[in-house]
C-alpha cells in the first residue's frame, strides 16, 4: 500500500511534507490516472486534512485496482532527517491534566502518530502506569469530530477574522471581562493570568470543573486554617478506611493510589503476609473501592458524615460518648462501626482514614482529625502546601465563585466572556442556568475541544489543541512540573488555553512554545555566558525525562487539627431527612464529566462494576427496586422541587437502600455521534444545593423502557438458581481469608473437584528456549479497566458499538470479568481480567479446518489473520470464549482518520475474520530481534512488558519466560496460590491465576 | 386393463397385493410417464401455482446469500458464545433428511424389500436435494466464503501450506462431498431404464434428444440389463454404509469438541437414527402429497406407508432413549458442567426449545403403536410434519443451548435469530421444494422398471386366487 | 429411435464427455499457472521517474548498497534515500543532465520524487531487514544481482513459500555479515557448510511458525 510506504519513508515533518505532495503537479497526475472520479474532490485539500484524503486515496487505490498489480509509491524525503528511521517507533514524555490532577507519560509515537499512550515511571503520580481515561486519550486526537473551524454565531470563521475580533474588543480596566477555566495546573498559564489580572485589574478568573477536589481543600482550610494538599500514603497504612472514597477508582484520574495501595495488597513472600492491608469502605454506589474492600457497609451518602462522626466519638477524636444510631448491637452498621474503631486503635500510626471527594468539607476535616488522635497524621497521610501561583488570590475556584460569575453574567456585568476550555454550558449545576447567563453576554468566547453545548451559545467558538498536540506545562499537587510536548502538529489547528490569553492580552510571546520555554528558561537559575547553554541542556533534560529537575516534591509541612472548629462544623452538617429517594452523582468511569462522551474505547469500556457499555443508568439497590416495584431497564422520573429527569433504572446489587446514583457526562445533545443522546445527563437534576448527592427525590416510574448494553448476561436470581453475575459454584475466581490461607495454602489447588482429564496422546514438551507465560495476581487486582483499554489501543481493536454490543460481539481480548458473591443485597464483588489462556493443548487449534490458529514452539497459540475463513468453530471450542470474532466489517464506518491511530505493528483485522489475544506477540518479536541484533543476547526478564502488563496500576500482571527459574513469572507460578482455571481439560493453561485473598476482620467474621 | 380382480380378503389383510388393480406393465408405464408426457402448458394451474411460490422461496434465498455474503455473518443472529446458531442447525437437520433417500433405495435394495419400489427414487431424489440444501450453510457459514475453498485439501504451493486434518470440518468436507456424489450417481444409474422409455414413448423431437442423451443410449439389450443390475447393486452397496458415516462424521463435529452437551460418545448411533427419522418423516411429507396430488393411490399404497410409520416409530424411540441417556449418564458423570448443562436444556432460558423437541421426536410418534394411527393418512401426514419440526429443534437444542452457556457464567449470552436467519432457512425448503416439483413433473418419479419386476412377481404370486375368484 | 443414436452414437457420447472433462482440467491446471504470484509478480519491472541504474551505480562504481539504503542495518524498512543523498554527488557530478532534471526539481522544490514500489509484501507481513542481514542473509537472496539489473526488476517470487523454503533451511544462504552487500561474492567452498557453521555460532533459529511474520 502506498500507504504504508507514505508512512514508512516520511519524518515527523510528515504532515507538512504531505501538505506540500498533495499539491505537487506529479502526485495530481498520479492521482488522476488512478482516480478518474474522485481525484478532484481529493485535492481541494489545504491544510493537514490533505493527509486524510491522502489516505482514502491509497485505501480508494488498492480497490479500484485490486484486478491488476497496483503501482504504488514511494515517496521518500527530500532532506534526510537525523537519527529518525522510518517505521521506528519513538518514546515522548508528555503530562496529562485531569480534574485537578497530573500524569506524566509517554506517548509511543510511529512515523509522526501518537499511536499508543504509556505511564512515565519517572513520573511521581505514574510511577510506569496509566489509567484507561489515559490510554484512551490518544484516540482523542484523532476524533474527526473534533471542532476543526473557528464559528462566529454558528458561522465558519476564520483565526485572522477572530484575531481582528480580539484586538477590536475595548477592554480599557477589564470591568466587563472574565475568564472561566477549568483547574489550571500549569504555571505558565498562571503566569499569564497573573499577567492578565494585572493589565486589566477589574477583570476576574474563574476556575470550575464539575468533578473536582474543592471540598477536600475546604476541609484542610477547615482542619487546619490554610489550604494544603493531603497525600494518602497507602502504602504506608495497615488498615485503611475510606469514607465514600473511591481512590482506586473514580476518586483519582492518577494512577498513583493504587499503585501504593496494591503494594500492601501483594502475597507474594511470607513476610508479605504480615504487611497485607485492610480496607473498609462505607459508601453508598458499589465503587471499585468498595469491590476491593475486606469490609462494605452500605449506606446513603447523606448518612455518612454522621457516621464519620460516629467513628470519631468512638475513637475520643471528639468529645462525648458514642450514642448507636441504627435499631441495636445486631445493626451491621453497629458492629461495623465497633470493629472498625478497635482496628484503628491497634493499628494506631498505620492507621488511615480518607474521606471521599464527594463528602462536605466537615468529613474530611474529621478524617484529618482522626488521623490525628490517631497519631497518624504525617505518617500515613502528609499534607503540602499548594504552589504559589495555585493560592494566587486572583484564583477564585470552585462552585461558588462559579455561582458567583453565572449571577453576574445573568444582571448583565460581565460584556466579555473567555470560556477557555471545558463546557459549562453543559456541565453547569441546572439552576445556575449558565445557558441562559451566557446569551446575555455580549462577546462570548469559547476555546473548546469540540463544538458543544457551549460553542453553540457562545458567539465565537475558536477549536483547542488537543493535549497531545499542544506545548504547555503541568504541576502535579506533589508539585513537581512537567512539560507537555506535541507528538504532532494540530491536526485541525487548534489553539491552547495559553495562546488565548497571549493573544488577548497581546503578550510578548504568542506562540504556546515560546510561552513555556521562555517561562522556564526564566525560572532556571543561571549567570555568566554560558548560562544560555545550560538552560537549553536543562529545557532538553526535562523534556527527556519527562519531569522537570528542578520542582522537586514538595517538603511535607506539619500542621495540627483544630479540634474545635470541627466539632463545630461537624454538629452544624444538617442531618440526612428520611423523607424520599436520595440521588448521588459520580463521575462516569468512561465519559468522566462528558468530555470523553465522544471517545468509542471509553464508550464501550464496560463499567467496572457495573459492566454497562455505550450509556449510564441510575442505580438503586434491589430492595428499592422492589419496593417501587421496579426492574432493569424501566425509565423512571427522577424529580426534585422543579427539576426532573427521565432516566432508565439498573438494579446494583449491594447499593444503598432508598438511593440511587447517576454516572455524569451522559446524554450529550451537541457532541460527535458517538457521545450524541447516549445515556441520560444527569446535569439536568444536579443543582449547586444537591451538588453530589440530594435528598428528598421522587422516582416514578413512566411506563418506558430501555434496553442496557451490558457485556456481562444480566441473569436474573430464580432463573434456577443460576446467574451469570455469580460464579454457581464453579471454581473460577478462587478466594480465601488471610485466616483459612494459613490454614490451607493450597486452597486453591483444592478448589478443583475433578482430577484432570488424562490425554491418550503423547504429550509434546515445551521445554526448549522461551516459553512465555503469564501471572495474574487476583488479589492485587482492582477491575479498574486499563488493561482492556491498553490492550484495545495496542492491538488495533475495533469498537463495535451499542447495538454489536447488546448482541454480544464486543471485541475486547482481555475482558474483565465480574462476580458476586454472597446475598443479593449487600454482596461482595471479585474481578478477574481474562486474556487468551495461551492452551499448551489448545481446543481451539485442532478444530481449525485451515490450520489458521496453530502452536508456536514458544508456547503461544498463534492467530495466523490472513489464513482465517472464519468459520468459529475455534470460538466455540474455546472453553473461556475469549476468541473474538468479526461479525461485520468493523471499520467499515472508520473515517479515514481514526486510521492514523492504529499499530502499524498488528495487523488490522477484516471482516468475517477471528482474532485474540496473542501476548502482544509484537512486542515479543521486536524484543527478539533487538536482542539477536545487539550482540546475540538473551531476552533479559521484564524486557517484554505486554501492553496489560505495562500499564496496570496494580502491577498484578506479570508476563515473562517460564522457561526460566530466575524470572518473576515463575517465581509466581510456583506461589501456592498459583492456579489455572479449568485446569480439569487438561489443556494447560500459560496464563495462571494467583487466588484472591481478603483480609477481613475476624470480629466482623463470625 | 386386464380383469378386475376380488381377492380374499383374508389374504389381502396379511399381505396386501403392492401393485393392486391387477395392473399391467402397460398401466404402470402409461401413469407414471403420462405425467411426464403431457403437454407442459396443460399441466394443472395448481402445479404452476405451487411452483412459482416455491420458486418466489428460492429467489428469497438468493437474495439472503448474497446480503450475507456482503455484509457479512452479522447479519445473522450469532454471536459470542453462540458461534454457532440456525447455520449448522439447517446443515445437519438437512443433512439428517437426506438419509432416508439413501437408506430406503440402498438398504432396502440389498434387503430385497419389494414394497420399497414405489417410493424409492422420489426418496433419492430428496435424498439430493436435501444435500444441496445442506450443502449451502458449511460454505456460507465461513465469515470470508470467497476463501472457503482452503477448506478443501488443494496443494497450494503459493503458500506452502495443507489443512489441519484433525479438524472434524475437514472430516465433513470429505464425507458431505463423497455422499452427495454417490446419492447421485445410484439416483441417475436407477433413472437409466426409465429415461430410456420415454425416450421411445417421446413424440417431440426435443424430448427425443432429452431424453435421448441422458438415457447414455440405453437400449434394454440383456447386456445392458446385466451391468445395470451390477452397477445398481455395487452402488448400493457403497451407498449403505455411506448413511452411516455421513452423519457420524457429522456428529463428529460436536462430539470432538470439549462443550459439556456436545462432548459426548453417544452422538454418533443418536445422529444417524435421528437422521433415518427425520428422513422417513420428509419422505412421508412428500409422498403423502404426491399420492394425492399426482393420484397414485395404487402405486404408493396404505401398506407403503405403514411400514414407514413403523420405521418412524422405531427411530423415534431410538432418539427417545438417546435423549435419557444423555441426562442419565450427565448426573452419573458427576461432571458438574455436564449436569449443569442438561437441567439447562429442560429447564433454561431455552426450554421451550427442549420440550418442542421431546414432544414432537418421542411423545407424539408413539401414536404409530396403534395400527388405526398408522393406516390414517391424515395422521401420519401431521406426525412427519411435526417429527420434522422436532428434528430441527433437536439440533437447535444440541447446539444453541449447549453453548449458550458453557465453562465461565461471565461469557454466557443468549441467541435470538434475525429476519434473516429466518428468510435463509426458508428459502432453503424453498429450493428444496422447487427442484423436487420439477423432478415430479419432468422426469418419472416412480421407477417404473422395478414396479414392474414387482407385477411380474405378483401376477405371478396372486395367480391361483384370480382363479378361485373365476 | 434409432434414426437419432445409433449405436455409434455412443462412442461420440463418451468422446465428448472425455473432451470436456479434460477441458476442465486444463482450464483449472491454466487459470492456477497464470495467477501464481511467481508469475505474475516475478519480473515485474516499471518504469520509475528517474532512470537510475544500479547496474552504473552499485555494479560500475562500485557503491555499497548501504550507501543509499541507509536504514537496512537498523531498521524493518530498507529505506528509499531522500533526494539529498542523489545530490551529495550529482551536486558536481553530470549536474547538467537532463535524466536527472527530476532530481534538481525535487531538491530545489522539496518535493519527493515518487519512485515506484517493486518488491512489495502483503501488509500482514512483518518482514524485517535489520533481522535479517544481522543474520546474514545477503541482498542477493531475495532482490537478486541488483548490481547488473540497469532497472530494476523483482527477481524471487517473494511469497510465502519462498520465505518457508529458507526459514526451513537457512544453510545456504547465510554467509558473513559482513559480506551480505557483497553480491558478487563467491564463496570459496561450499555456501552451505559457511552457512551451517555461523548458523551454529550465531544459535540462528528462523521461526517457521505463524506470528514469526504474521501478527
Amino acid at each position: 500500500m502506498s500507504l504504508i510506504s507514505i508512512k514508512s519513508k516520511t519524518g515527523p515533518k510528515y504532515w507538512r511534507s504531505l501538505d506540500h505532495l498533495a499539491d505537487t503537479p506529479e502526485f495530481r497526475e498520479w492521482v488522476h490516472r488512478e482516480f478518474p472520479v474522485s481525484a478532484s474532490e481529493m485535492l481541494d485539500g489545504k491544510s493537514r486534512r490533505t493527509v486524510l484524503k491522502l489516505m482514502a486515496a491509497s485505501f480508494g487505490l488498492a480497490g479500484l485496482t485490486a484486478c491488476r498489480r497496483p503501482v504504488e509509491h514511494i515517496l521518500p524525503n527530500v532532506a534526510g532527517i537525523e537519527d529518525y528511521i522510518p517505521g521506528a517507533q519513538y518514546y515522548y514524555s508528555t503530562a496529562m491534566p485531569l480534574g485537578g490532577q497530573v500524569t506524566g507519560l509517554l506517548i509511543e509515537t510511529h512515523d509522526g502518530r501518537p499511536t499508543k499512550v504509556e505511564g512515565n515511571p519517572g513520573h511521581p503520580s505514574s510511577l510506569g502506569a496509566a489509567t484507561a481515561i489515559q490510554q484512551a486519550s490518544v484516540l482523542g486526537i484523532y476524533d474527526p469530530d473534533r471542532s476543526s473551524k473557528v464559528l462566529e454565531g454558528g458561522k465558519e470563521s476564520s483565526f485572522p477574522k477572530f484575531e481582528a475580533a480580539v484586538k477590536a474588543l475595548s477592554l480599557a480596566d477589564g470591568s466587563g471581562l472574565r475568564f472561566l477555566s477549568g483547574l489550571v495546573m500549569s504555571p505558565s498559564l498562571s503566569a499569564l493570568r497573573a499577567q492578565a489580572l494585572a493589565k486589566f485589574p477589574k477583570a476576574k478568573w474563574v476556575e470550575y470543573e464539575p468533578v473536582a477536589r474543592d471540598n477536600e481543600t475546604a476541609g484542610t482550610t477547615l482542619a487546619f486554617g490554610q489550604p494544603l494538599y493531603p497525600h494518602a500514603q497507602y502504602d504506608k497504612a495497615k488498615v485503611v478506611v475510606a469514607l465514600d472514597s473511591d481512590f482506586l477508582g473514580l476518586d483519582s484520574t492518577a494512577p498513583l493510589p493504587t499503585k501504593l495501595f496494591s503494594k500492601r495488597r501483594r502475597v507474594h513472600a511470607e513476610e508479605d503476609v504480615d504487611k497485607i492491608n485492610r480496607l473498609y469502605a462505607v459508601e453508598s454506589q458499589f465503587s471499585l473501592t468498595g469491590a476491593n474492600a475486606d469490609h462494605r457497609l452500605r449506606l446513603r451518602g447523606s448518612e455518612i458524615p454522621q457516621f464519620a462522626a460516629d467513628l470519631a466519638t468512638g475513637l475520643g477524636a471528639l468529645p462525648g460518648t458514642l450514642v448507636v444510631v441504627g435499631n441495636g448491637s445486631g445493626d451491621k452498621r453497629t458492629k461495623f462501626l465497633g470493629a472498625m474503631i478497635k482496628d484503628l486503635k491497634s493499628a494506631g500510626t498505620e492507621a488511615l482514614v480518607v474521606a471521599g471527594a464527594r463528602q462536605p468539607a466537615s468529613v474530611h476535616a474529621l478524617a484529618y482529625l482522626i488521623n490525628q488522635s490517631l497519631g497518624s497524621l504525617g505518617t500515613t497521610i502528609t499534607f503540602t502546601k499548594p504552589p504559589a501561583e495555585k493560592v494566587d488570590p486572583n484564583a477564585l475556584s470552585g462552585l461558588e465563585a462559579f455561582r458567583a460569575l453565572a449571577a453576574e453574567m445573568s444582571s448583565g456585568q460581565v460584556s466579555t466572556l473567555v470560556i477557555l476550555g471545558g463546557n459549562p454550558a453543559y456541565t453547569s449545576p441546572a439552576d445556575l442556568q449558565f445557558a441562559v447567563a451566557l446569551s446575555k453576554v455580549t462577546n462570548s468566547i469559547h476555546l473548546g475541544l469540540e463544538d458543544d453545548e457551549t460553542a453553540a451559545a457562545a458567539k465565537w467558538h475558536v477549536p483547542e489543541a488537543h493535549y497531545l498536540e499542544s506545548w504547555g506545562d503541568t504541576r502535579a499537587r506533589s508539585g513537581v512540573a512537567a512539560i507537555q510536548q506535541p507528538m504532532i502538529d494540530p491536526l485541525y489547528g487548534g489553539r491552547t488555553a495559553a495562546e488565548m490569553v497571549a493573544l488577548l492580552i497581546d503578550a510578548k510571546d504568542k506562540k504556546a512554545y515560546d510561552i513555556v520555554k521562555n517561562y522556564w528558561l526564566n525560572q532556571w537559575p543561571g549567570a555568566g555566558k554560558d548560562a544560555a547553554a545550560v538552560k537549553e541542556k536543562t529545557w532538553r533534560e526535562s523534556l527527556n525525562a519527562g519531569v522537570i529537575a528542578s520542582t522537586k516534591t514538595v517538603e511535607n509541612i506539619k500542621a495540627s487539627v483544630d479540634a474545635k472548629k470541627v466539632a463545630a462544623a461537624v454538629a452544624a452538617e444538617p442531618k440526612p431527612v428520611a423523607a424520599g429517594v436520595e440521588v448521588g452523582f459520580y463521575p462516569s468511569a468512561a465519559a468522566w464529566d462528558g468530555r470523553f462522551a465522544n471517545n468509542g474505547w471509553m464508550q464501550e469500556a464496560p463499567d467496572p462494576i457495573t459492566k454497562l457499555t455505550w450509556g449510564n443508568a441510575a442505580m438503586i439497590s434491589p430492595a428499592t427496586a422492589r419496593a417501587q416495584n421496579l426492574t432493569d431497564g424501566d425509565i423512571v422520573t427522577l424529580s426534585r422541587g422543579n427539576v426532573k429527569l427521565e432516566a432508565a433504572v439498573m438494579i446494583q446489587p449491594g447499593h444503598a437502600d432508598n438511593a440511587a446514583s447517576i454516572a455524569l457526562g451522559y446524554g450529550r445533545e451537541r457532541c460527535g455521534p458517538v457521545g450524541q443522546d447516549v445515556g441520560f445527563n444527569a446535569y439536568l437534576i444536579r443543582t449547586s444545593d444537591a451538588y453530589w448527592f440530594g435528598q428528598g427525590f421522587t422516582i416514578a416510574p413512566t411506563g418506558k423502557t430501555h434496553k442496557h448494553a451490558t457485556t456481562q448476561e444480566h441473569g436474573t436470581i430464580g432463573d434456577q438458581g443460576v446467574n451469570a453475575e455469580h460464579q454457581n459454584g464453579r471454581p473460577v475466581v478462587r478466594e480465601a481469608t488471610l485466616e483459612e490461607y494459613k490454614k490451607h495454602p493450597k486452597f486453591a489447588e483444592e478448589a478443583q473437584e475433578v482430577p484432570a482429564l488424562e490425554s491418550i496422546y503423547p504429550q509434546v514438551i515445551y521445554d526448549k528456549g522461551y516459553q512465555w507465560g503469564m501471572s495474574i495476581d487476583l488479589t492485587s487486582c482492582t477491575g479498574c479497566n486499563a488493561c482492556v483499554v491498553a490492550c484495545q489501543s495496542e492491538n488495533n481493536i475495533p469498537v463495535v458499538g451499542k447495538d454489536q454490543v447488546m448482541r454480544g460481539r464486543e471485541m475486547h481480548w482481555i475482558r474483565m470479568d465480574r462476580y458476586y458473591t454472597g446475598a443479593e443485597d449487600d454482596p461482595t464483588i471479585v474481578e478477574q481480567p481474562v486474556p487468551c489462556m495461551q492452551c499448551e493443548n489448545a481446543p481451539c487449534e485442532n478444530v481449525c479446518p485451515v490450520a489458521a490458529t496453530t502452536h508456536s514452539p514458544e508456547g503461544l497459540n498463534d492467530m495466523a489473520y490472513n489464513r482465517c475463513v472464519g468459520t468459529r468453530y475455534c470460538l466455540n471450542n474455546c472453553p473461556f470464549k475469549v476468541r473474538h470474532f468479526n461479525f461485520l466489517n468493523f471499520h467499515k464506518h472508520d473515517p479515514d482518520v481514526a486510521g492514523l491511530v492504529h499499530n502499524p505493528d498488528v495487523s488490522v483485522r477484516m471482516r468475517g475474520v477471528m482474532e485474540k489475544c496473542t501476548y502482544c506477540v509484537q512486542r515479543i518479536e521486536e524484543a527478539r530481534i533487538n536482542a539477536k541484533v545487539d550482540g546475540r543476547r538473551a531476552i533479559k526478564d521484564g524486557e517484554i512488558k505486554t501492553a496489560c502488563q505495562q500499564t496496570c496500576p496494580a502491577d498484578a500482571i506479570v508476563f515473562g519466560n517460564i522457561n526460566d527459574p530466575a524470572s518473576r513469572v515463575s517465581a509466581l507460578k510456583k506461589q501456592e496460590r498459583n492456579y489455572a482455571m479449568l485446569a480439569e481439560l487438561d489443556i494447560r493453561p500459560r496464563t495462571t491465576y494467583l487466588a484472591k485473598l481478603r483480609n477481613p476482620n475476624p470480629e466482623l467474621q463470625a | 386393463m386386464s380383469v378386475v380382480v376380488e381377492q380374499d380378503p383374508a389374504l389381502l389383510v396379511v399381505n396386501p397385493r403392492l401393485v393392486p388393480g391387477g395392473q399391467d406393465y402397460h398401466d404402470v408405464t402409461n401413469k407414471i410417464s403420462g405425467i411426464i408426457e403431457g403437454e407442459v402448458f396443460k399441466t394443472p394451474m395448481k402445479y404452476w401455482i405451487t411452483l412459482s411460490v416455491t420458486g418466489g422461496i428460492l429467489v428469497l434465498l438468493g437474495a439472503m446469500l448474497t446480503y450475507l455474503v456482503a455484509t457479512g455473518i452479522g447479519v445473522w443472529g450469532n454471536n459470542r458464545p453462540i458461534g454457532w446458531a440456525w447455520d449448522i442447525t439447517n446443515f445437519v437437520f438437512w443433512i439428517g433428511i437426506g438419509h432416508a433417500g439413501t437408506l430406503i433405495s440402498a438398504i432396502l435394495f440389498l434387503f430385497r424389500q419389494k414394497w420399497r419400489t414405489s417410493i424409492n427414487r422420489s426418496a433419492e431424489a430428496m435424498t439430493l436435494f436435501a444435500v444441496a440444501c445442506a450443502g449451502i450453510f458449511p460454505l456460507f457459514h465461513t465469515g470470508r466464503p470467497w476463501r472457503a475453498y482452503w477448506l478443501f485439501p488443494i496443494w497450494n504451493s503459493d503458500l506452502n501450506l495443507w489443512q489441519n486434518f484433525r479438524s472434524p470440518l475437514i472430516w465433513d468436507v470429505f464425507a458431505v462431498s463423497t455422499y452427495g456424489t454417490v446419492s447421485a450417481l445410484f439416483w441417475f444409474t436407477g433413472l437409466i431404464p426409465d429415461l430410456a422409455t420415454i425416450r421411445d414413448r417421446a413424440t417431440t423431437k426435443v424430448r427425443q434428444w432429452v431424453f435421448g442423451v441422458l438415457a447414455l443410449g440405453w437400449r434394454g439389450s440383456a447386456r445392458h440389463w446385466r451391468n445395470y443390475e451390477a452397477a445398481y447393486l455395487i452402488l448400493a452397496g457403497i451407498s449403505t454404509p455411506l448413511v452411516l458415516s455421513v452423519h457420524t462424521i457429522v456428529s463428529f463435529d460436536f462430539a470432538v469438541s470439549v462443550i459439556p452437551g456436545w462432548h459426548t460418545t453417544i452422538f454418533p448411533p443418536y445422529f444417524v437414527a435421528g437422521a433415518i427419522f427425520s428422513g422417513f418423516a420428509c419422505v412421508m411429507t412428500l409422498l403423502v402429497i404426491a399420492r394425492w396430488s399426482l393420484n397414485l393411490h395404487d402405486l404408493i399404497t396404505i401398506k407403503h406407508l405403514e411400514n414407514m410409520c413403523k420405521i418412524m416409530l422405531v427411530t423415534g424411540s431410538i432418539v427417545g432413549y438417546a435423549y435419557g441417556t444423555e441426562f442419565f449418564i450427565a448426573w452419573y458423570s458427576g461432571n458438574g458442567y455436564e449436569r449443569f448443562t442438561f437441567l439447562n436444556r429442560a429447564f433454561g432460558p431455552y426450554y421451550w426449545a427442549y420440550w418442542t423437541m421431546i414432544s414432537c421426536n418421542v411423545l407424539i410418534p408413539q401414536l404409530f403403536w396403534f395400527k388405526r394411527m398408522r393406516t390414517s393418512i391424515p395422521v401420519m401426514f401431521v406426525i412427519s410434519i411435526t417429527t420434522n419440526i422436532g428434528m430441527w429443534f433437536e439440533r437447535f437444542v444440541i447446539i444453541v443451548t449447549s453453548l449458550h452457556r458453557d465453562f465461565l457464567p461471565s461469557s454466557w449470552g443468549y441467541f435470538r435469530p434475525t429476519w434473516v436467519d429466518m428468510c435463509t432457512f426458508t428459502g432453503t425448503i424453498g429450493l428444496f421444494l422447487t427442484l423436487f416439483l420439477l423432478f415430479a413433473r419432468f422426469l418419472p418419479m416412480i421407477a417404473m422398471s422395478e414396479v414392474k419386476g414387482v407385477v411380474a412377481d405378483e401376477k405371478h404370486k396372486f395367480k391361483g386366487q384370480e382363479l378361485v375368484a373365476r | 429411435m434409432a434414426v437419432i443414436f445409433p449405436k455409434a452414437s455412443d462412442l461420440v457420447l463418451k468422446t465428448i464427455g472425455a473432451v470436456v472433462g479434460l477441458g476442465a482440467v486444463l482450464g483449472i491446471a491454466a487459470y492456477a499457472y497464470y495467477t501464481y504470484p511467481t508469475v505474475i509478480d516475478t519480473g515485474y519491472q516499471p518504469q520509475q521517474p528517474v532512470p537510475y541504474s544500479h547496474k552504473l551505480h552499485a555494479g560500475q562504481l562500485g557503491l555499497d548498497c548501504f550507501y543509499c539504503h541507509a536504514t537496512v542495518y537498523k531498521a524493518a524498512f530498507a529505506a528509499v534515500p531522500p533526494t539529498e543523498t542523489c545530490m551529495n554527488c550529482h551536486k558536481r557530478v553530470k549536474d547538467r543532465s537532463p535524466r536527472l532534471e527530476v532530481v534538481r526539481q525535487s531538491y530545489a522544490s522539496g518535493q519527493p520524487i515518487p519512485w515506484i514500489q517493486i518488491h512489495r509484501l502483503p501488509d500482514y507481513v512483518y518482514f524485517n531487514h535489520e533481522a535479517h542481514l544481522s543474520a546474514g542473509v545477503s541482498c542477493v537472496t531475495c532482490h537478486g544481482r541488483i548490481d547488473q539489473m540497469i532497472e530494476v526488476h523483482q527477481d524471487q517470487p517473494l511469497n510465502m513459500a519462498f520465505c518457508l523454503e529458507c526459514h526451513r533451511n537457512p544453510a545456504p544462504n547465510i554467509r558473513p555479515a559482513e559480506l551480505v552487500t557483497k553480491l558478487d561474492w563467491v564463496p570459496d567452498r561450499d555456501p552451505a557448510e559457511i552457512g551451517r557453521e555461523i548458523i551454529a555460532q550465531k544459535h540462528l533459529e528462523p521461526p517457521t511458525n505463524c506470528s514469526g511474520c504474521h501478527r
